[in-house]
């Protein structure tokens, strides 16, 4: 693809996702009462990562849950095509415990927005931190998050991907004009 | 998957993809029934009406239940209580519904084909939930998720469809959707209620041994009483020794063969209790699906951008022609 700039590599990622890992770590003290949940659909790989990254550093498998943000959306009424709903499955109780949503991608804040709806839903959580692998700022909502991978200025005619091994074959996040 | 339909008629003419999309979409709602909190805010402002011009209790509840969880306003009305009592006719009282700004009309009638009228005249979306002899589409897609759920699959199923088949728009819908999947469908019934046109797409015995040996699914239909089905058959009890399911049947059948029912059930008519409340019994769990179902097709009619280009769905005017000229027989 033209004008398609990598930012970062799959080692990137990794040292990315191992310092997040353990800045939760020293925030939290430790791992009781933490559970992680992964927005569909990068998210759940990049906290399913994180699960085993922290269960090398604390010796605990925190549980994981996913969840589908697709019916909290803000803009089913003004898009053609609806998007496809897939399941929300969180098998634990989140009440009173200390939540970590996973995304890659931070941008408007409104896929945040509508995970938090989704959320509040499934019970009352102590706390809800937010982490992302890529911050690529122009917020519309008062959002921000609690761990970033990178803090990456963009303008918004370029669009950021976020390319893992899971669900694409490759590791990379990418920056490239948006076409048309 | 890009699906475009503004309108929920029948499954005749549904491709293989929209229906596995349907079913998907379905299996992702399940969850939200099971949730403390039975609600999402998904359709918060859009209105759901629903005419029922037929008794209903499961479908209507159903229909109810799945746009209140997804935070639709919902009014009924039921056709003993309309103005349809004083004479007003269905065009008139839709066009009365449509005037108050719903998203979506469902629509229960006892002609076939009605659903398709009013897709035509109306500018809100409709779903067919029975009309005549001829679709019950929700019914049939619930009853597509629990057999995929049961078996894991569809495709290359044995699937024996038994009773009053003239008379069904439950057979008639999933007949359309279980071919369109790949199941190998059989319909089992006495020959005066075993429409001639059915017999081109599937194979028709009139041995309930024969239909059940070695199906993975047996779907039995409600001896339909209202429609005068008395003049199809001898006598009720006759219909009952022939063609009462019992668990001597299903030994004919596959070890881990399925029994469905769309109710409401007429035991000891077309179902034995053994059978209707045993092991290989599903049918609470068709029902449990209806509610998933429900909300998927709600869902998926009630959001996007109001389409102007939308195709317009082409009423099957053949085979409504033929539902309704068996219904004035």
């Amino acid at each position: 693809m033209s004008g398609e700039r990598v930012v970062l590599d799959a080692r990137g990622i990794d040292r990315a996702l191992t310092r997040i890992a353990h800045e939760i770590v020293e925030r939290n003290k430790g791992l009781e009462d933490l559970v992680l949940i992964g927005i569909r659909s990068r998210g759940v790989h990049l906290a399913e990562r994180l699960r085993r990254k922290l269960a090398e550093i604390d010796g605990t498998t925190v549980p994981m849950g996913i969840i589908d943000i697709t019916l909290y959306r803000d803009d089913l009424s003004r898009s053609r095509q609806q998007p496809e709903v897939k399941e929300t499955k969180v098998d634990f109780p989140i009440d009173d415990r200390r939540v970590i949503l996973v995304d890659d991608v931070l941008f408007t804040g409104r896929t945040v927005r509508a995970a938090l709806d989704a959320l509040v839903d499934l019970g009352r959580p102590r706390s809800v931190q937010l982490c992302v692998l890529v911050d690529r700022g122009h917020r519309e909502l008062p959002i921000r998050a609690d761990y970033v991978g990178k803090n990456l200025p963009t303008s918004l005619d370029e669009e950021v991907q976020v390319r893992l091994a899971e669900s694409d074959g490759v590791e990379e996040v990418v920056l490239h004009r948006r076409e048309g | 998957m890009n699906f475009s339909r503004r309108h929920l008629l029948g499954l005749e003419g549904f491709n293989r993809e929209e229906i596995l999309f349907l079913l998907d979409t379905a299996a992702s709602f399940k969850e939200i029934s099971e949730r403390e909190i039975k609600k999402v805010p998904t359709l918060r402002g859009k209105t759901v009406v629903a005419a029922f011009f037929e008794p209903s209790t499961r479908t209507r509840i159903s229909f109810e239940i799945a746009a209140k969880r997804m935070s639709a306003d919902f009014v009924s009305l039921s056709g003993s209580t309309s103005s349809a009592t004083k004479g007003e006719t269905l065009l008139d009282t839709a066009r009365n519904l449509a005037a108050m700004q719903p998203d979506i009309l469902v629509l229960r009638h006892p002609s076939a084909g009605a659903p398709h009228l009013l897709a035509q005249c109306l500018e809100c979306s409709v779903v067919n939930a029975g009309d005549g002899c001829h679709e019950h589409p929700t019914q049939a897609l619930l009853d597509l998720l629990t057999i995929r759920e049961q078996k894991g699959r569809i495709e290359g199923l044995v699937v024996a469809i038994v009773g009053d088949i003239l008379h069904s728009r439950v057979a008639r819908s999933n007949l359309y959707a279980l071919r369109t999947l790949g199941a190998e469908v059989r319909l089992v019934g006495p020959r005066t209620l075993l429409p001639p046109e059915c017999a081109a797409l599937a194979f028709t015995t009139t041995d309930l041994r024969e239909g059940v040996a070695g199906a993975d699914v047996v779907m039995l239909l409600r001896l339909q009483r209202e429609r005068q089905v008395g003049n199809f058959i001898p006598s009720v009890d006759e219909y009952a020794r022939y063609y009462c399911l019992t668990e001597a049947h299903l030994r004919l059948a596959k070890p881990d063969v399925i029994v469905m029912h769309p109710g409401p059930l007429n035991r000891g008519i077309e179902i034995s209790s053994e059978v209707a409340d045993g092991p290989y019994s599903v049918i609470l769990d068709q029902v449990a699906n209806g509610v998933a179902v429900r909300m998927a097709v709600l869902y998926l009619l009630g959001t996007g951008a109001r389409r102007a280009d939308a195709e317009t769905e082409r009423p099957q005017l053949a085979a409504i022609g033929r539902a309704r000229r068996r219904a004035s027989r």
